[in-house]
């Protein structure tokens, strides 16, 4: 491996003992991958603040009292703690006091305190073809794959090592070659019905994701110009139910203009034609079996983190009604977005409605949920993934239409005409 | 333990080199650690996994892959300081993720769980409840005669493995956070 004068000074320790162990780590990494030499990242996005017990905390304050601080502009992830809204924590307070250290240590190191799963939605986002390191598995497929930035698939220790030395190994879904599109979803299929839903967005990233493993797809066949937030669901979705770090979706992604351009002229390994049956298999399969004749107790929406479009769409939905006093409605967002929606108003329509807003995490991440007894319903396929794992609940998918529905009426209310068969 | 039975010889690349030696247990589906294992009782807790249940602590953990989440060093890290992580981690793809969490752990604890790749087409010739011994980038293999694991009757399947739940809308048992 090629290391520059400037990684060899760190390695050497000339900057302290943090950017030694930094550098160590991304060398380590890149032997690991095979890589020729390191890059420069022009910005990195940290996940290693949320709290997941004492090792990532060990860490942390190591490189903190070794002198670490971040060289490269540097967002955090969703940690463990609403700052905003303290009292929705509902673990024990040794967990808060820990979680809140680890975020205190992220921030001592120079980090920006965005706390957010979707940092793409912050003013400053990479341009096309713009080096990143950027963790968090939905985070990594819209910088991919909506921006055109690039970036591997970062986790926890590294993303901050990254941000401490502003370099990376030269490999993975940083070079051009690992970026060509190897399995081909064609959904021509599929009913224009189903495709002017923002719920087959997330089901398609789940079925995508399951079968693509850590290959990468392209979604062919949709309408031109998919909208981020879509982007973001199929995303996030295909993030967990498959290791994926890009999609192209053609007509809507920019390394997509054709499905010949997101194949890089090459053939495909598989075509794989995307049936109704599929569609309603992926919802299926992100319900837990008899949740539908559960009792309601709770909505999450916002995973990955709402944005402002997406907010606006669930004050049009709720149309004035309130949400039903039984059910406990969170929807999550970043601060960022919700300063933007506090101009428009909508935060103290949305509160008097029974939605309660958290920032700076993520419901299906730490402890918020009062009742985990009964059925959650989400509009989250992320969320559906994760949430009966981490959180012991009995989860509904559905559309965000389904979800309001739902909540106002304090039970599960399905679009049977919409999911029914052809 | 006896350690009389066929013995084989794998020869795979460590990625965190160590010694570990102990029973198999063959993942039949990718693994996230993140959302799929919880560190403070070293068993699988994601509900979308066939093998729901199973306990990690002490067995040469066997995966196709890892899966999903990005945090899965941290929890992988944090199994190691407890005391509840894989004795090692055989893959069939280098998983930078779990690399990661086993080097910081070395650098914080002192101790780590060694990760060896097989070539392709090994870690399938591997039954739960084979005995492994992991030295570096040599992996031994002894598949014992009293017991003969699945992978006897049908070579090259995984065998049987505990605690195995194919029905992923199971309620959840003590494995919740």
């Amino acid at each position: 491996m090629r290391l520059s004068d400037g990684d060899r000074a760190l390695l050497d320790g000339a900057e302290g003992p943090a950017g030694r162990l930094a550098m160590r780590i991304v060398v380590e990494m890149a032997r690991v991958a095979g890589a020729a030499r390191l890059i420069d990242v022009t910005s990195a996005h940290i996940d290693g603040c949320l709290y997941h017990g004492r090792a990532g905390l060990d860490f942390a304050e190591r490189l903190l009292r070794d002198g670490a601080a971040v060289r490269v502009p540097t967002t955090l992830n969703v940690a463990s703690l609403d700052l905003l809204h303290p009292d929705r924590f509902r673990g024990d307070p040794e967990t808060a006091a820990a979680a809140r250290r680890l975020m205190d240590a992220y921030v001592a190191m120079g980090c920006r305190q965005t706390w957010t799963c979707a940092p793409y939605q912050l003013p400053e986002r990479p341009g096309f073809g713009e080096h990143v390191a950027w963790a968090e598995s939905n985070a990594i497929v819209f910088a991919n794959s909506v921006l055109g930035a690039r970036t591997a698939r970062y986790g926890d220790f590294i993303d901050i090592c990254a941000a401490i030395t502003g370099r990376v190994p030269d490999a993975g879904l940083h070079r051009t070659e690992r970026r060509r599109g190897q399995l081909v979803f064609d959904v021509r299929a599929l009913p224009d019905r189903l495709l002017d839903q923002d719920v087959l967005y997330p089901l398609l990233g789940h079925l995508v994701g399951a079968r693509s493993g850590r290959l990468v797809p392209v979604v062919d066949g949709l309408p031109a110009g998919v909208d981020e937030d879509r982007l973001k669901a199929a995303g996030a979705a295909a993030a967990s139910s498959g290791e994926v770090g890009l999609v192209h979706v053609v007509g809507s992604t920019p390394e997509a203009p054709t499905l010949a351009e997101a194949l890089h002229h090459g053939q495909p390994l598989e075509v794989v034609e995307v049936t109704p049956a599929m569609v309603r298999a992926a919802r299926d399969q992100l319900t837990t079996a008899g949740a539908r004749e559960g009792r309601l107790t709770g909505v999450n929406v916002g995973t990955p983190h709402f944005s402002v479009a997406e907010f606006g769409r669930l004050v049009a939905l709720l149309g004035g009604r309130s949400v039903h006093p039984e059910v406990a409605f969170y929807a999550s967002t970043s601060r960022h977005v919700l300063a933007r929606i506090e101009a428009l108003g909508w935060p103290a329509t949305l509160e008097a409605a029974g939605v309660r807003l958290v920032v700076d995490t993520c419901t299906y991440v730490t402890s918020i949920l009062e009742d985990t007894s009964g059925v959650v319903m989400t509009s989250s396929a992320k969320w559906a993934w994760y949430a009966p794992g981490n959180l012991g609940v009995r989860v509904v998918l559905g559309s965000l239409r389904e979800c309001v529905e739902s909540a106002v009426e304090g039970r599960v209310v399905g679009d049977d005409a919409f999911w029914a068969a052809p | 333990m006896t350690l009389s039975g066929r013995r084989r010889e794998l020869r795979g690349r460590a990625l965190v080199a160590g010694e570990a030696a102990g029973p198999a247990l063959v993942l039949e589906a990718p693994l996230s650690l993140w959302g799929g294992m919880d560190p403070r009782t070293g068993r699988l807790s994601d509900h979308h996994h066939p093998q729901l249940g199973a306990t990690i602590t002490g067995q040469v953990l066997v995966m196709p892959s890892g899966r999903g989440s990005s945090s899965s060093s941290s929890v992988l890290a944090e199994s190691i300081r407890l005391g509840t992580a894989p004795l090692a981690i055989l893959l069939a793809d280098p998983d930078e993720i779990l690399v990661l969490g086993a080097l910081v752990a070395q650098y914080l604890y002192g101790r780590t769980c060694p990760l060896v790749v097989l070539p392709a087409d090994h870690p399938a010739t591997i039954a739960t409840g084979d005995h492994l011994e992991v030295h570096g980038d040599r992996v031994t293999l002894v598949r014992p005669r009293a017991a003969p694991a699945a992978g006897e009757r049908d070579p090259g399947r995984p065998g049987p493995v505990r605690g195995s739940s194919g029905d992923p809308g199971r309620p959840p048992d003590e494995a919740r956070r």
